[in-house]
């Protein structure tokens, strides 16, 4: 071995030091990525925190659309959507799917009539092991174009600790700065949800791209359109001793619905045109957009998320099989990111988690003759 | 410069190669845990297929290594640091095999679909369950900062080799000029 020449005191010293600097560069840069030098950085640990500290700590469920039932059945393809995605869920056929209607709130035991929104979730099954994961809400247009505004809003509509409501300037102030929120309000307001699940109509909201076998792109929204007529009350209101908790009306007159026959819905996917909003999911796409009806979602099954499938399933915007993907519409990065941080969250809880409101009694209910 | 014998070219070729996907991994991973913003989705599209790579790659490479076993280091090394040397390595590649492993665990107990660019796709290794995924899903985080402070030690090792006590072991693996038999004259 050769010598090596010995290094003076103020060498070594110095050469410590520039260890111990490009060291402390390495961490400074990792804890910049994970957020800690930027405590202004929109997380999903924020965005959650944000969510909880207007609903309360509700352990086991999810932070948003907490009170819900799981659905399953299946689609059929018409093949009608073939020519603008390579979709296997397209090709014409069937495949299994399971799902989730829920209330868009955070309380996991409201009572139905108190929540102005609700959603159906699907997870379309393909056989390759790809999977189509979407959540769908009964509102025309979102309530925010972006993580920011949706965060803005939660801080907003915090209710006040001393009279437990929102502060009204806070959610004015809100609006005055988001006047897209304001027009999305509008917009909402003049669609009314139908009578129950059944009669709903659940638009994607976001917008996404379907690819072809081309590779060709183009935005679409989509939607699931009732097949049964809007208004149906199977649970019969005048029958006080039969009928079933008010509390649960809408989840209720679904199941009923179910055990007597298949609901359907016709999926119908909207083309957009170049100059259609991608990135906003408070405009709405003109009337007149092309309209694909890419099949049939038929739901015979209805099952609490205690014992269903849909009770541990993420419906992650971004789970997408080849052939759909995401825009350029930023609300999806950040529905994914919190998504999966309330996901985490709630099934480390399982243990601490009550009753879901819909029981799997309730959800076994037949009409009686 | 002294003379301590080079990692064979493979092994050189795995080392720094990987070192560039786990660091770039371990950044994208606390980066993607820690952003609501459209980076989000090229992150996580980028760190699960990059993940079964590395998963890959350090299975070659543990293969390598037995066929490829690396130099000894200089004698002049201290025990001390002899042993924190060799159990270091053990730590890297284990943390190599096992946090892809975890990761792809975790997706599978979910469940999420393990789909690679449209093309292929992976089968879950573990069944579904949402407490063993909420187990693994910190296991993931918490293997993930050990690999980190284990790569710091690593690299702060390297320069220190490099810099103070000059043995040839940073060379050993960070050399690539051209040698035959005899070690290079340090001067052009």
């Amino acid at each position: 071995m050769n010598e090596v020449r010995p290094l003076t005191v103020v060498q070594t010293l110095s050469r410590l030091a520039l260890i111990g600097v490009a060291l402390l560069a390495v961490v400074a840069a990792f804890a910049y990525a994970g957020g800690w030098l930027s405590p202004a950085r929109l997380t999903q640990t924020k965005m959650v925190a944000a969510i909880q500290a207007g609903i309360g700590d509700h352990p086991g469920f999810r932070r948003a659309h907490a009170k819900g039932m799981c659905i399953a059945g299946w689609f059929d393809s018409s093949g009608a959507a073939v020519p603008w995605s390579k979709a296997a869920v397209f090709a014409q056929g069937r495949i299994p799917l399971i799902g989730r209607v829920a209330l868009a709130s955070g309380l996991p035991f409201q009572s139905d009539a108190s929540v102005p929104v609700r959603s159906m979730a699907l997870r379309f099954m393909q056989s390759d092991g790809a999977e189509w994961r979407t959540g769908m809400n009964d509102i025309p247009v979102f309530v925010v174009n972006s993580a920011a505004a949706f965060y803005e809003q939660l801080v907003a509509s915090k209710p006040a600790p001393t009279s437990g409501k929102p502060d009204p300037a806070a959610m004015a102030a809100f609006l005055s700065r988001h006047p897209e929120t304001a027009r999305a309000f509008g917009l909402i307001s003049m669609h009314p949800p139908a009578a129950g699940f059944a009669g709903d109509t659940f638009n994607s909201l976001n917008t996404f791209l379907l690819v072809n076998a081309a590779g060709t792109r183009v935005p679409v929204r989509w939607a699931v359109v009732p097949l049964q007529p809007a208004v149906v009350q199977a649970s019969s209101p005048d029958d006080d001793s039969a009928a079933p908790p008010k509390q649960n009306r809408l989840f209720d007159d679904l199941i009923v619905q179910v055990h007597e026959h298949p609901l359907r819905w016709r999926l119908i996917i909207t083309l957009g045109r170049p100059q259609d909003p991608t990135a906003d999911a408070t405009l709405p796409w003109p009337e007149d957009r092309q309209r694909v009806d890419a099949g049939t979602v038929t739901i015979d099954q209805v099952s609490s998320e205690d014992n269903g499938p849909c009770g541990s399933i993420n419906f992650d915007p971004l789970v997408l099989p080849p052939g759909i993907e995401a825009s350029d519409d930023p609300l999806l990065s950040a529905r994914s990111s919190v998504y999966a941080r309330s996901f985490t969250l709630r099934s480390g809880e399982t243990a601490l988690k009550p009753p879901s409101a819909i029981t799997p009694r309730d959800a076994q209910r037949v009409v009686t003759p | 410069m002294t003379s301590a014998e080079r990692f064979p070219a493979a092994s050189r070729w795995l080392h720094w190669s990987m070192a560039v996907m786990i660091v770039t991994m371990l950044f994208i991973g606390i980066g993607m845990a820690a952003t609501v913003s459209q980076r989000y989705e090229i992150l996580v599209s980028i760190h699960r297929p990059l993940g079964i790579a590395i998963l890959l790659l350090a299975l070659v490479r543990l293969v390598n290594r037995l066929v490829n076993p690396p130099p000894p280091l200089p004698p002049s090394v201290p025990t001390l640091q002899r042993i924190a040397a060799v159990g270091s390595h053990y730590l890297l590649y284990a943390l190599m095999l096992i946090l892809p492993l975890v990761g792809w665990a975790m997706l599978s107990a979910a469940p999420y679909p393990i789909v690679f660019w449209g093309g292929p796709h992976l089968p879950p290794i573990v069944p579904q369950d949402p407490l063993t995924y909420a187990w693994l899903r910190r296991l993931h985080t918490t293997l993930a900062l050990l690999l980190f402070a284990t790569i710091l030690l690593h690299f702060g090792a390297a320069l220190f080799h490099a810099l103070i006590r000059r043995d040839g072991v940073f060379e050993s693996m960070a050399s690539w000029r051209r040698t035959k038999s005899r070690p290079a004259d340090p001067r052009p």
